[in-house]
């Protein structure tokens, strides 16, 4: 007995809908966690760990995040600055910038990311420089510790 | 002037041509779960801290009122802890081994609880003093040790909110 195949010239098409729907689902999920901030410029700073810090509650008005690494030198806005010293003309456009905004030297955050192993002694002279400006509300960042 | 629609148009179903845009949405995930990072939570320690010089007057009077608790952090090889000297309160102490850091939590509470008004638990001040070359982490410890509490119930017990360094930066 002979079978004879019938041949289907037409062409299969899935139903797409359902993959894209899920897969701009997870872009969207992506693209709200993806982290573009200031952080990743200073991948090389390993973050103390302690289990009090807690993330804080409100963003300040005008902050200023300096990313301080061993060796002394300070990561700002993605600039390198070989010393602590050099920081002044930084800082003072910062400052100015703040004003503009309404925002007073003594208010503006200044947030201190420090690698762990940092001698404290140049934690404290990055923090006097500031205070030289007029700076007094410092932030030491730490990372959280995930129990 | 009329145009009329043949039926036949009317029953052709339109058919995007969808490749293309698969293809980039699916560039994009790629794109998206390559850079994802999970990145864990950072915190602070507030510290206000104006130059001495430009504190008010009224401010230095406040300061008679309070207590100072003194807390010397000794730097041993390598920049690791060697050991704690505290003193407030007509007490003084050297911390030393790996308790310290809870010692220290623990000489806080012992001077907060020896301040029979509650009130006066925000008059006292924690100054450090800290060798140059200790490492940052340990610091960081110390300050954590002052500040707080973590209670058997996961809650925070807050100690000291007014912290104060020496300036040491100089001390090379």
């Amino acid at each position: 007995m002979r079978f004879r195949r019938k041949t289907e010239t037409g062409i299969l098409e899935a139903d797409l809908t359902p993959m894209i729907d899920v897969t701009f689902q997870l872009i969207a999920f992506f693209m709200l966690l993806i982290n573009f901030s200031e952080v990743d410029r200073a991948e090389e700073i390993l973050l103390p760990v302690h289990q009090l810090a807690r993330p804080p509650e409100s963003r300040p008005e005008y902050q200023v995040i300096l990313n301080l690494i061993p060796d002394g030198s300070v990561k700002f806005a993605g600039q390198k600055i070989d010393k602590i010293e050099f920081l002044t003309g930084l800082i003072n456009r910062e400052i100015s910038a703040a004003q503009r905004e309404g925002v007073p030297p003594g208010e503006i955050a200044v947030i201190v990311r420090s690698h762990q192993d940092t001698p404290t002694g140049l934690v404290q002279k990055l923090i006097t420089k500031c205070q030289a400006m007029e700076l007094e509300n410092f932030s030491l960042r730490v990372k959280e510790r995930i129990e | 002037m009329k145009f009329s629609r043949s039926a036949s148009q009317d029953d052709e179903e339109i058919k995007l041509n969808m490749t293309a845009m698969i293809d980039v949405v699916f560039q994009l995930l790629v794109f998206f779960i390559m850079t994802f990072k999970i990145v864990a939570l950072e915190g602070d320690f507030q510290v206000r801290m104006p130059l001495a010089s430009l504190k008010p007057p009224e401010e230095s009077i406040e300061d008679n009122l309070t207590t100072l608790i003194t807390v010397k952090l000794n730097a041993g090889e390598n920049g690791n802890i060697a050991n704690i000297d505290v003193d407030g309160d007509a007490q003084s102490q050297q911390l030393t081994g790996e308790t310290m850091f809870s010692d220290l939590t623990n000489f806080v509470e012992s001077i907060l609880a020896s301040n029979a008004d509650p009130s006066t638990a925000d008059d006292v001040k924690v100054e450090f003093d800290i060798d140059y070359g200790l490492k940052y982490q340990y610091t960081v410890r110390a300050i954590g040790a002052v500040s707080g509490k973590v209670m058997p119930d996961d809650s925070v017990k807050t100690l000291i909110e007014k912290i104060e360094f020496r300036d040491n930066s100089q001390n090379n």
